[in-house]
Parts: C-alpha cells; sequence; structure tokens
C-alpha cells in the first residue's frame, strides 16, 4: 500500500474555559501521514502551536486503543468522525484527503460543559453510575464458571451491552442531547443477568432519576445514537429499559 | 416509585407520548372505517346513518371525551418535550449531525404542527357543524330522512366542501404529513412503551410502514374522489 501524506485546514473550537464563550480558530497542518491516527495529528498540531509560541489545543485521550472511552471530538458533523463503529483515536488519516478542511467540535451538551477547547466534562455519567449501575448484593467468592446457569444467547447479549465505554458519543449525536442509549446500556447488561436481578427496580428507577437530573433529555427513537456508537450498542437496549422502567413503577411498593 | 414520578421523568414522559400516540392510532383506524362508507355509492345513505349513530349514541359520545383528551395530551407534551429537549443544548454545532437519522424521525413537532393546523381546519369544516350546528351562529348542515329518522347530511357538506381545490390540497398535504408523522410514531410508540424482543420489533416496524402508507393513502382519496366524482 503506498503511503501518502496530506496538508490539511483545521476548524477547531477553542474555548478558555467553561465560563468564557468559545469561537473556532483555523490552523493550516502540513505533511499529515495517512497512517497517522486522528490524535496523532492533533499531537502535531500542538507541538506547532507550542513551537510558535501559542497555547495548545485540550482534548481528552487515554488509552488511544480504542477502549477506554477517554477521546471525544465530532469531526465533521459526526462524534468520532466519519467511520463506523470507530473511536477517534482508532480514525486514521486516510480517511480525508488532501486539503479537506476539517471542522473539529467538542461534544455540546449542557450536561456536558466545556472544561477547555474539546476537553467536556463527562462526569454526569459517573453519578449516574454511582446511582445505581452496579451490583450491591453480596455475590461471595468467584464461582464455577459452569455453575450459574446463563444461556450463550443471553450472556452475549449482556456483554453486549456491557461493551459500552461511556464516551458520550450518544449524547454528542441525539438532537435531544439524550443519554438513553448510554443508561440503557448500563440497565440492560445487569437486567439480562442473575446477578442483577433483586435490586433491579431500585436500579432503573434511580438511574433514571439521576439523568433527569444531569440536565439530559429525554429520547425520541431517532436512531442517530446507535449510528454514533463506537461500540455498535443496540437502540433494543433502549426499549429494555423502558420496559424495566415500567414494571417497576407498576409493581414497586 | 410513585405514579407522579412514572409519568413526569424523561421516560415517564415519553410514556405517555406513546401509549397516547397508540391511541390515536387506533381512532384513526376508526375513522377511515367508518369514511370508508361514503365509497358504498348509496349517495351517502350508509355514510349519513353512520355519522348519525357517532353523534346520537351515548357510547362513541362519552369515548369522544377520551379522544379529545388523548389528542390534548399528546399535544401538549409533545410540545413540552420538543422545547425541553431543544433546550438541553444551548451551544449548537457548527455542522448537525444529520445521517444517522432520518428527516421525519428528527421533524416529528413540525410534521404534527402541520397536523394541528388541519385539524383545526377540519374540525371548522365537519365537526363544529355537525355537533353544533345551528347554535350561535354556527352554520347547520342539511338534513335528509330515512325511515323516520331525520339525519344530519354531512356526505352533502362532504361533497360541499370538496369542490374547492384549495382545501383538497390541504387535507392531500395533512395526510402526507400524517404518513410521514405516523413513519416514526408507530414503531417509536411501541419502543418507548418497552417492545425490545427482536421478532416483535422488526414486525412492528414493517407493520408501522404498511400502516403509515395504507392510512394515510386511504384519507388521502377521500377529498380527491369527491373533486373529482369519482363516488356518486
Amino acid at each position: 500500500m503506498s503511503h501518502t501524506t496530506m496538508n490539511l485546514n483545521l476548524k477547531v473550537w477553542r474555548q478558555k474555559n467553561t465560563k468564557t464563550p468559545g469561537a473556532f480558530e483555523m490552523y493550516r497542518v502540513e505533511n499529515i501521514s495517512d497512517e497517522m491516527s486522528f490524535l496523532e495529528m492533533m499531537d502535531i498540531l500542538n507541538e506547532q502551536l507550542i513551537t510558535e509560541g501559542g497555547e495548545p489545543v485540550a482534548f481528552d485521550h487515554d488509552c488511544r486503543e480504542g477502549i477506554c472511552g477517554m477521546c471525544s471530538m465530532y469531526i465533521n458533523g459526526k462524534p468520532h468522525g466519519p467511520w463506523q463503529a470507530n473511536t477517534t483515536c482508532q480514525l486514521h488519516m486516510r480517511a480525508f484527503k488532501d486539503n479537506d478542511t476539517i471542522v473539529i467540535e467538542p461534544w455540546r451538551a449542557n450536561a456536558f460543559p466545556v472544561i477547555k477547547d474539546l476537553t467536556v466534562d463527562r462526569s454526569a455519567f459517573d453519578r449516574i453510575i454511582q446511582a445505581g449501575g452496579y451490583v450491591s448484593v453480596n455475590t461471595g467468592n468467584a464461582v464455577d464458571g459452569n455453575s450459574l446457569p446463563i444461556e450463550k444467547a443471553k450472556a452475549d447479549e449482556a456483554f453486549a451491552a456491557a461493551m459500552c465505554i461511556g464516551c458520550g458519543a450518544c449524547v454528542a449525536a441525539c438532537k435531544n442531547s439524550s443519554a438513553m442509549l448510554f443508561l440503557s446500556a448500563k440497565v440492560s447488561h445487569l437486567a439480562l443477568l442473575p446477578q442483577g436481578g433483586p435490586e433491579r427496580k431500585t436500579r432503573v428507577t434511580n438511574m433514571v432519576a439521576q439523568l433527569d437530573k444531569e440536565g439530559f433529555g429525554a429520547c425520541t427513537n431517532t436512531g442517530a445514537c446507535e449510528a454514533a456508537c463506537p461500540k455498535e450498542i443496540s437502540i433494543a437496549n433502549i426499549a429494555r429499559l423502558n420496559k424495566e422502567y415500567i414494571v417497576a413503577g407498576l409493581t414497586s411498593e | 416509585m410513585t405514579f407522579k414520578q412514572m409519568f413526569t421523568s424523561s421516560v415517564g414522559k415519553k410514556l405517555v407520548m406513546g401509549f397516547t400516540g397508540i391511541f390515536l392510532i387506533l381512532f384513526l383506524i376508526v375513522h377511515a372505517g367508518l369514511n370508508a362508507t361514503i365509497f358504498a355509492n348509496d349517495g351517502g345513505l350508509m355514510f349519513n346513518k353512520a355519522g348519525h349513530f357517532m353523534g346520537s349514541n351515548a357510547v362513541p359520545r362519552i369515548l369522544e371525551i377520551g379522544l379529545f383528551l388523548g389528542i390534548f395530551l399528546h399535544i401538549y407534551q409533545g410540545y413540552l418535550l420538543t422545547l425541553e429537549n431543544k433546550s438541553k443544548r444551548a451551544v449548537g454545532y457548527a455542522v448537525n449531525y444529520d445521517k444517522g437519522s432520518k428527516w421525519y424521525s428528527r421533524s416529528m413537532a413540525i410534521l404534527g404542527t402541520l397536523i394541528l393546523l388541519f385539524l383545526i381546519a377540519h374540525i371548522y369544516h365537519f365537526w363544529t357543524p355537525s355537533r353544533l350546528g345551528g347554535m350561535g351562529g354556527i352554520k347547520a348542515l342539511g338534513e335528509v330522512e330515512h325511515n323516520g329518522v331525520i339525519l344530519h347530511n354531512l356526505y352533502a357538506e362532504m361533497d360541499l366542501v370538496f369542490t374547492n381545490p384549495y382545501i383538497v390540497v390541504l387535507y392531500v398535504l395533512a395526510c402526507v404529513s400524517l404518513g410521514y408523522h405516523l413513519a416514526h410514531g408507530f414503531q417509536s410508540a411501541f419502543k418507548t412503551i418497552g417492545v425490545h424482543n427482536k421478532k416483535y420489533h422488526t414486525m412492528l416496524t414493517s407493520l408501522g410502514y404498511g400502516f403509515s402508507i395504507f392510512i394515510s393513502l386511504l384519507f388521502a382519496i377521500m377529498p380527491i374522489s369527491f373533486y373529482f366524482d369519482w363516488i356518486k
């Protein structure tokens, strides 16, 4: 495969802090290899900015392997950029062409306030998890795998929901800034397994209440979240969440 | 969880939309079925008799109150949710993400508003003269006699209203809005009330598209048939 380089125009959202309004700035980066990841391209931009005596662009990243959920960036009108089932760190520059202008924005939602530039505060997700996204009943020591009878299809479905890395792309993609895909994944992976059974009603009640407190919007099933999710979490989980919620509402004390 | 909490949370408000939506879908079936009697080609006799029953019998009159409540709740909650959801993103995007969802899924409020505007005209055309005709200067409908029973001649009124091509176009456009509103609303309502099983989901999605096309075509063909004198 031939290796090419490209020159790019970047339209990047710059914002000093949460309180100061931000604006777009134009930058030019040159000799970008098509084998670089998007974040490596951002590193080059930042080195360039530092050399010129400017302020580097703040952005979130950690593992750069597509599994931690730290990277964000809304690239050319899609969370995590143009590829499907992909995180920004795993987006490679071969997705772009020479002289392209790339628009880079932070996740935009009141519940995700911008800390600086492209970095947003996603601690609302942590507080939703704290409200019930765990099993607190004593399940004892690790048991033999075969002693818990869970059918393969259920286990797979629970695992598919547990794939959610909590990056917040669903909120960024949704016209309502709804976090329902995230919440439904967290409720579903426990609702599908026996360990999640005893606390299922309080879990869904408390997590929905916390979600509303954080200021996310309501779901209208447009499907944008599912299409943007780097882990391809199914929107069917939202319907399962709704069922869990109705059952909890009708049968709780 | 209290019932108040259940129906006022972000999931609860959607439940109200879903349940009233399904209720209104059922109403559409009844309405289309009754209206289809215009195709009996009996000069509107069967249609006028059906209209007389709906207007004079206690059962449909009581159900009608439920219908108006359902419509009101659906509209009120719909606007409330739209405004609330809009307010959750104070700073918008420079480039919008519109590839991941259908335009009509994102435009439910606009499509609903178009249907509401039509509904006001529609109620003014038929419901008001039929229920309140003769009162306070409201135009009374013509009457026909059948077996000693005086019936409102709603059929003649339809024939008259649909001689105006602008009204026919308005009704047909409303049917298009309704079709797209249902194309999203039908399957979304069932997801909202918790249907997540794959087999039902696939079935309801296809059924939803089929129903949206069928019901909007059926309603649209009615004013068109009157305008072109296809029915006698």
